[in-house]
């Protein structure tokens, strides 16, 4: 591949670096890239689902992946993999991105990586055929295409350094700061770069400078080349051999920093770990001196490489192998940006009619149009229209659940409310306020504990033992009175739907070899509403498609109980209705209903 | 550096600590001590009974070799292998009591090149181990370009430099597999090996190559090790460890000491501090005072950039002028940059130009990728106003120039500070070339 970027490239950033990441995003935008540069962040310790960031002066969200086999199933596209990983685990995160497979190049970050498990690394990613940029890097760049977290730095310097487009310098260097540095002067006395490459600063690298320059070589855009090597190691002579053997034919331009070093013995460690010469040849001046004679424009010193560069690239100018760049139009990214607070992805009041999921209001709420309450429900519930099957059980649950006489907790609460003289929304909600563990909630519990226990193949025994351990009576079992032979019909009614309606019923088949097993040891431990209900939703969502993972979130979240706050909070407004109807005094506990043990506080 | 000598005693105790896993059908006495003087020798004699019971070598533990051309190993008193416990201690009491000479490089037996000299501080003491040259090997292994090296040679003791063509040098690519590696060792021991031990050879090479491998030994070399029968003895070792290694090893390198080289000054305690605060940050910091009488000081951010302002003092002004090296990068706190400045202020500071003039102290940068120049040079700007009297009192010019996220702010507010402290300064912007200012600075 003679590029290394593309502007389709896409990236999975692991560790949610979100300055950088906001960076190739402003880069992205300034640039007029169609998707975002980055397709994923890998957030090992993250809950969240997507994280915001700004494009321009919009903002979007990219998705968050607690690994990156889950970002690489998710977005298999993105090819590049961007390892912010701390020196304890970048290997460790590479080394699985190269087992994974699918990404092209690697770019590597931390600094301090152990030598021999840099040097496996770096011959694993070769065996595979991936590039690897760093360890010890800020990155690479592919102006106008793709551009790798920090490098380039600040947008403002990015455009006035010419890395928002395509120039005609190949320019690899060691070192990151002075990366920014030659692209500047490049800007200034050329065209800027057509790719550049940090290849990092420790002593054992993945891609070498051999590596870039081939690649670079063969790239059409490339017209001449830059490298800036170092004090330290051999790997300016295998450039040399290269250009001697004509591998290399474009103009290279080379400088090797630390001339300083002759002057001082080994102590004194210049510049990046990996620049210690241990022999003369490594020394910077030898270097120079050997690059100099293949024909490598070598300039005198540092303060003369931008002349150098200038006589360089006008030459090729003047030849005809370098045209004049028509300069592109860009976006400019806003300097005052405000973040959301809120998201949302249900409804929008935007426009002319609101709409519930992209369906105007008008579109669902009469009759005629074929929608009923439980269709509205599955668009904002579920952000999707479920089959009729759904809606009709979905309704079934709210019509069975909507009442259950004035005794229990949250009629009574709700009707002793109203009683106080307190308007509906109060007596509602001291109603609601009673649903939770003892009261409504088993819903939630059941879908959960039997959704576990299938899915681990649990013998109805074994769950009970289980449930035993956990010290939890199971729940969405057992009912004050009602048992097999005196089933409640509410119950009978919902399976029978049930039978009649899913495709199939896998964790009501099995509650139901729970129900036999408690049923034997006790009459009225049967599978009781709540229970039901919770299940035959799991049942359901499987049926619809849905994954695990994806019910999972709905439980937690709570949407079980939710269809049980709806359908009750119709019978409580019954019993506020009818208190308010009756004109009801002010109730008062009858004080012989109250067993009285008060003694005197003791005086500590 | 990544790569960091360690001392013999502890080379050993590592090898010895594990000896089990890598030379099971071995073994090693592993009697060794290391002491700083006599009397800490007698005293680990009431622990290590064979100090008492056994006749003795002593050599000092310094990082340095050809301490036997030296004459600084002990294996004689009247006659080779009658050193008693009193005379090891007396003559490490007697070396470790002035300076001594040492000289790294020999012609033969004569020494070339110059002496370093120093104190002696650490010795390591063994018993003395009557065996035949012919029971002495050689075996080293470290890393050349891409690949692992093992070298092994049946002539043990020798100075292996001179001696190449008796080496033999088997090089592993990284990824080899256990198997290649035990094959490819059974099959390069050297022919000069003793038939009797060919077998014993390979199996120790083996395990001696997968210890440097596993331990994260970036160099690692037993000249000689007597090998009888199955009993080992290592004679003399030097080892290197990688120690960004560190942090997965603790438990095998167990409490490892990376001293500094004999003759090598020790780090002042400015240093020191930069090192220090270095390790507990995830930026740069890194100081080396070259000569702190020195009139030219250097306060660059990022580790390239600082090479090439040294190298352009060099070229402009040659080293004798030269303070100091250091960098700092990879976005440190206003803090972290305010106690880096201050120390270099405080070191410049201390002493007049003996010839008078203006020191010069060089605030450089290339265009920073991310790191902050205002934040940072905020910390620059108070360690200014801690220092600004003593500043003008030595006379002092500076020199700045920037670029990177925030650089205009930057370099308002350093340019403010010095004006409002009354200290010289100039600044400039990524308009101007990276080390002009060097040019600037020194040709006035």
């Amino acid at each position: 591949m003679a590029q290394l970027y593309t502007r389709d490239t896409q990236a999975i950033f692991w560790n949610n670096n979100a300055s950088a990441i906001q960076r190739m995003l402003d880069y992205d935008y300034t640039i007029k890239r169609k998707k975002p540069s980055v397709a994923a962040i890998v957030a090992p310790t993250s809950n969240s689902k997507f994280d915001k960031f700004f494009y321009g002066p919009d903002e979007i969200m990219i998705p968050l992946y607690r690994n990156t086999t889950e970002a690489k199933a998710a977005q298999p596209q993105a090819d590049v993999l961007l390892n912010f990983a701390s020196f304890r685990t970048a290997y460790d995160v590479t080394m699985e991105a190269l087992e994974i497979g699918g990404f092209t190049s690697i770019m590597v970050t931390a600094e301090g990586i152990p030598e021999r498990l840099a040097r496996k690394m770096n011959a694993t990613a070769r065996e595979k055929n991936v590039t690897i940029i760093g360890p010890a890097t800020v990155g690479a760049i592919a102006p106008g295409a793709f551009k790798i977290a920090n490098i380039g730095g600040t947008i403002e310097n990015i455009v006035q350094s010419k890395l928002h487009r395509a120039g005609s310098c190949g320019l690899v260097t060691r070192s990151g700061g002075l990366f920014n540095e030659l692209s500047n002067i490049i800007a200034i006395n050329a065209d800027g770069i057509a790719e550049g490459v940090a290849i990092g600063g420790d002593r054992f690298v993945g891609s070498v400078f051999i590596d870039n320059l081939l690649r670079m070589e063969a790239n059409p855009e490339v017209k001449y080349m830059l490298l800036l090597g170092e004090v330290g190691g051999t790997e300016e002579y295998k450039v040399i051999e290269a250009v001697k053997s004509g591998k290399i034919k474009k103009p290279v331009i080379a400088w090797c920093i630390g001339t300083i070093a002759k002057y001082y013995d080994s102590g004194v460690q210049f510049g990046h770990a990996g620049a210690s010469a241990n022999a003369d040849s490594e020394t910077a001046e030898a270097k120079n001196k050997a690059m100099k004679e293949v024909g490598i424009h070598v300039p005198a010193s540092f303060n003369n490489l931008p002349e150098i560069i200038s006589a360089v690239y006008h030459e090729l100018h003047a030849q005809g192998i370098i045209k004049d760049i028509e300069e592109p139009s860009i976006n400019v990214c806003p300097s005052v940006r405000k973040s959301k607070q809120f998201i949302c992805t249900i409804s929008d009041d935007r426009g002319d009619e609101a709409h519930y999921c992209g369906y105007p209001i008008s579109s669902v709420a009469t009759p005629d149009t074929g929608f009923t309450i439980g269709d509205v429900m599955s668009i904002l519930w579920f952000k999707k229209r479920y089959p009729r099957w759904a809606v009709d059980f979905l309704e079934t649950v709210l019509k069975t659940v909507a009442d259950h006489g004035p005794a229990v907790s949250g009629a009574h609460n709700a009707k002793v409310t109203a009683r106080a003289g307190k308007d509906v929304i109060s007596s509602l909600i001291s109603g609601l306020l009673t649903i939770g563990p003892r009261f409504g909630g088993a819903i939630d519990d059941a879908a959960k504990y039997f959704k576990y226990a299938s899915n681990n193949g649990m013998s109805p025994n074994d769950f009970l033992n289980h449930m035993k351990k956990e010290g939890i009576p199971i729940p969405g079992i057992g009912h004050r009175i009602k048992s097999l032979k005196n089933p409640d019909l509410r119950v009978e009614g919902l399976k029978k739907f049930a039978a009649a309606n899913f495709p199939s019923t896998p964790l009501l088949d099995y509650a139901l070899t729970i129900e036999q097993l408690t049923t034997s040891k006790k009459e009225n431990l049967i599978l009781n509403v709540d229970g039901t209900i919770g299940i035959l939703m799991v049942d359901m969502w499987r049926a619809l498609g849905y994954k695990d993972d994806e019910i999972d979130v709905f439980i937690n979240a709570g949407a079980l109980n939710a269809f049980f706050i709806l359908g009750r909070s119709i019978g409580f407004i019954g019993h506020i209705l009818d208190e308010k109807r009756l004109g009801m005094p002010m109730y008062r506990h009858p004080t012989d209903d109250i067993l009285y043990d008060v003694k005197l506080a003791e005086n500590l | 550096m990544a790569q960091k000598a360690i001392r013999e005693f502890d080379a050993k105790s590592i090898l010895a600590k594990h000896w089990d896993k890598y030379f099971p059908n071995f073994s090693y006495a592993y009697e060794t001590v290391m002491v700083q003087n006599g009397s800490e020798l007698k005293k680990a004699a009431k622990e290590k009974t064979w100090l008492k019971g056994k006749t003795l070598v002593a050599k000092p533990d310094m990082l340095f070799g050809k301490r036997g051309k030296n004459g600084l190993v002990l294996f004689k008193d009247a006659k080779p292998g009658d050193v008693s416990l009193a005379k090891a201690s007396s003559w490490i009491d007697e070396k470790a009591g002035e300076k001594q000479s040492v000289y790294f490089s020999f012609d033969g037996d004569t020494p070339s090149g110059e002496a370093k000299v120093d104190m002696l501080t650490h010795f390591i003491v063994e018993p003395f181990t009557p065996h035949s040259q012919e029971e002495e090997y050689y075996i080293s292994a470290t890393c050349v370009g891409d690949d692992d090296v093992l070298y092994m040679s049946a002539e043990g003791g020798m100075e292996v430099e001179e001696n190449w063509d008796k080496v033999t040098e088997v090089s592993f690519p990284i990824t080899a597999t256990e198997e290649e590696i035990e094959k490819k060792i059974k099959a390069s021991i050297p022919k000069d090996v003793a038939a009797k031990d060919k077998d014993a050879f390979a199996e120790f090479a083996i395990g001696f190559f997968r210890a440097y491998r596993e331990l994260n030994f970036a160099y690692l070399e037993i000249n000689p090790f007597v090998l009888q029968g199955k009993k080992v003895e290592l004679l003399d070792m030097v080892a290197k460890l990688d120690d960004t290694a560190g942090f997965m090893m603790r438990e095998e390198w167990g409490d490892v000491d990376f001293p500094t080289s004999f003759g090598m000054e020790e780090k002042s305690p400015e240093v020191l501090a930069i090192e220090d605060a270095d390790s507990k940050s995830g930026a740069s910091l890194k100081l080396t005072i070259l000569k702190p009488e020195a009139r030219v000081w250097t306060m660059v951010a990022g580790g390239g950039a600082s090479v090439v302002y040294a190298d352009t003092i060099a070229d402009f002004a040659g080293i004798e002028d030269l303070a100091n090296y250091g960098e700092y990068s990879g976005g440190p706190t206003t803090s972290e940059t305010k106690f880096y400045a201050e120390t270099v202020l405080d070191l410049m500071t201390r002493t007049k130009d003996v010839k008078g003039r203006d020191k010069v102290l060089i605030i450089g940068g290339a265009i920073a990728n991310f790191t902050d120049v205002a934040k940072t040079f905020t910390g620059i700007i108070q360690a200014f106003e801690l220092y600004a009297d003593k500043m003008k009192k030595v006379g002092i010019k500076i020199y700045v120039r920037r670029g990177g996220p925030n650089y205009e702010k930057g370099l308002k507010d350093i340019k403010e500070a010095a004006d409002r402290l009354g200290l010289y300064i100039e600044v400039y912007g990524p308009e101007t070339h990276v080390t002009d200012i060097v040019r600037m600075a020194l040709t006035k």
